[in-house]
């Protein structure tokens, strides 16, 4: 028990650093991947396509290849920035791409006559996407948003490549220890993964439930 | 998108604003692109010379590359030949008649999925080795893609099967076939069929992943390039670190590009194909196109 003792202070470190990272990344993904999505589906074709290629270039490209570019690439343009902070960034620009796809997706599950009606009614574009289209989209995605968010907070892991301290960290940090306290540490850091991704999971299902509508 | 319901077919004035909005828009890009490229070009990163490295076979920077996208899609190809055969076995498992072998199988599908598929390839990595089984970089790498990817498969390929109408596994009972037959000859190819987009979908998923390997220095298409860095940066300094980095991640997303056209190139043919007909399509969730390690909310109903 000794070793668990040491090492509890460590352990709760790494904990709030993986916890910290989702937060703020989750959020970066959510605001830039809505902006995405409303870019796609907006009537100014260079704004789609700059879109299109932000998410096919971020879709295609391994979240690793991103925190290279972010940690090693920047400063290159003279741009330095923290280990911490680019691993927000990386997660988060590529978290992104995928939030524009599952709200996308949501934008286009919502039935024709909804968007044609608020046309009708003479809405404009931002007021027909803000009043009649988004809020049922969002309801739609809150499963699959809410999966991208889970799996995000998984691909966070990576940061332990890049000199972050977070829960993955652990495994190589502490390698010397033995075979059961090392045992012990994988334990750790998957109930640690776990105390963050099942109560989301919970969650998404209550929101889920709660604002669902029948069509 | 095929017809615009969300806007009008713009009239003269909105011809006019759109037409603004185009010259800002394309105004903003290039002048992002510009200050990157005067960054760049400032720093000298734009210098042919620095470029060409990249192609002079002298300098062995493209055989070492190559070498290291070898290996990568190595680790591609032996993941997924042994998670699809895994996730087959799995997905058969989770649909078995027997409580005990479905209660088992979906645990270790559930638990595949719920971690973070770095900390399965650490432990096959870090913590085999203490109880006396030593893996290879390669096969810890690999290890974790099949134990990962075999339980999106599964999910997957149970969704696949489950997509067969009713009618056929009913008729081909009532021809007095066994439950074997059942999977093997009827369910299995008409839901395989229709699952070949999704698998090569899934299969650029695991080809992103396979960089992870990155992280226990295996020696991967981004290692690889790593390896050059530092190597260059001790003779010249570090004059080729951008361009090396850019290769790698320009041979990745050319890539799987070119994977994801394929999967949707083979989606339009099934589509219109009869043998599928008794199916209906599925798509690979955003979730899991991450990669990383999938959502834990189950995704297939």
């Amino acid at each position: 028990m000794d070793f668990v003792r040491e090492n509890a202070d460590l352990f709760l470190d790494a904990f709030l650093t993986t916890l910290g990272l989702s937060l703020l990344a989750g959020l970066l993904a959510l605001v830039l991947g809505t902006l995405l999505a409303a870019m796609r589906v907006s009537p100014i074709p260079p704004l789609r396509g700059l879109a299109t290629f932000y998410v096919e270039t971020f879709r295609n490209t391994p979240l690793t290849v991103v925190f290279f570019f972010i940690i090693f690439g920047l400063p290159q343009i003279d741009f330095v920035i923290g280990f911490f902070p680019g691993a927000v960034l990386s997660v988060g620009l590529y978290t992104a791409a995928f939030v524009c796809e599952a709200v996308r997706s949501g934008v286009n599950a919502v039935s024709g006559g909804q968007a044609e009606a608020a046309r009708a009614l003479g809405l404009t574009f931002g007021q027909s996407l803000r009043e009649v289209v988004l809020p049922q989209a969002f309801r739609t995605v809150v499963p699959p948003l809410g999966n991208v968010l889970i799996a995000m907070v998984k691909n966070t892991s990576i940061a332990a490549g890049f000199s972050v301290s977070d829960l993955s960290s652990l495994l190589p940090r502490l390698v010397n220890a033995d075979a059961g306290d090392l045992t012990l540490v994988l334990v750790g850091v998957v109930v640690g993964y776990m105390v963050i991704t099942l109560p989301s999971a919970l969650a998404v299902n209550r929101i889920e439930r709660r604002v669902a509508i029948l069509r | 998108m095929t017809t615009p319901v969300l806007f009008d077919v713009p009239g003269p004035k909105a011809r006019r604003r759109i037409r603004i909005g185009t010259a800002v828009g394309v105004l903003v890009v290039v002048v992002i692109a510009a200050l990157v490229l005067v960054r760049l070009a400032g720093n000298g990163q734009l210098e042919p010379q620095r470029w060409a490295v990249l192609f002079d076979p002298a300098s062995q920077v493209p055989q070492a590359l190559g070498q290291a996208l070898l290996r990568t899609l190595q680790v591609a190809i032996v993941g997924m030949v042994l998670a699809t055969v895994l996730g087959l076995l799995l997905a058969v498992g989770r649909l078995s008649e027997h409580r005990w072998v479905r209660v088992v199988v979906t645990t270790l599908i559930e638990f595949f999925r719920a971690v973070p598929l770095l900390v399965l390839i650490f432990a096959l990595y870090f913590l085999l080795p203490k109880f006396g089984i030593r893996l290879s970089a390669f096969w810890a790498l690999v290890g974790g893609l099949v134990l990962y990817n075999a339980a999106v498969l599964a999910e997957i390929f149970r969704a696949g099967i489950l997509s067969v109408d009713r009618g056929q596994r009913e008729a081909a009972y009532g021809l007095g076939m066994r439950k074997t037959q059942v999977m093997t000859l009827v369910l299995l190819p008409q839901a395989v069929r229709r699952m070949l987009p999704v698998l090569i979908a899934q299969l650029v998923v695991l080809l992103k992943d396979t960089s992870l390997g990155f992280i226990i220095s295996f020696p991967e298409l981004l290692r690889g390039a790593r390896g050059l860095v530092e190597f260059f940066t001790l003779q010249f300094g570090n004059q080729y670190t951008f361009q090396l980095y850019v290769a790698a991640a320009v041979i990745y997303i050319a890539i799987n590009l070119v994977l994801s056209w394929l999967a949707r190139y083979v989606e339009r043919r099934t589509r219109g194909n009869a043998k599928t007909a008794a199916t209906t399509p599925t798509e690979l969730p955003a979730d899991v196109q991450m990669g990383g390690g999938g959502g834990v909310v189950p995704t297939v109903r």
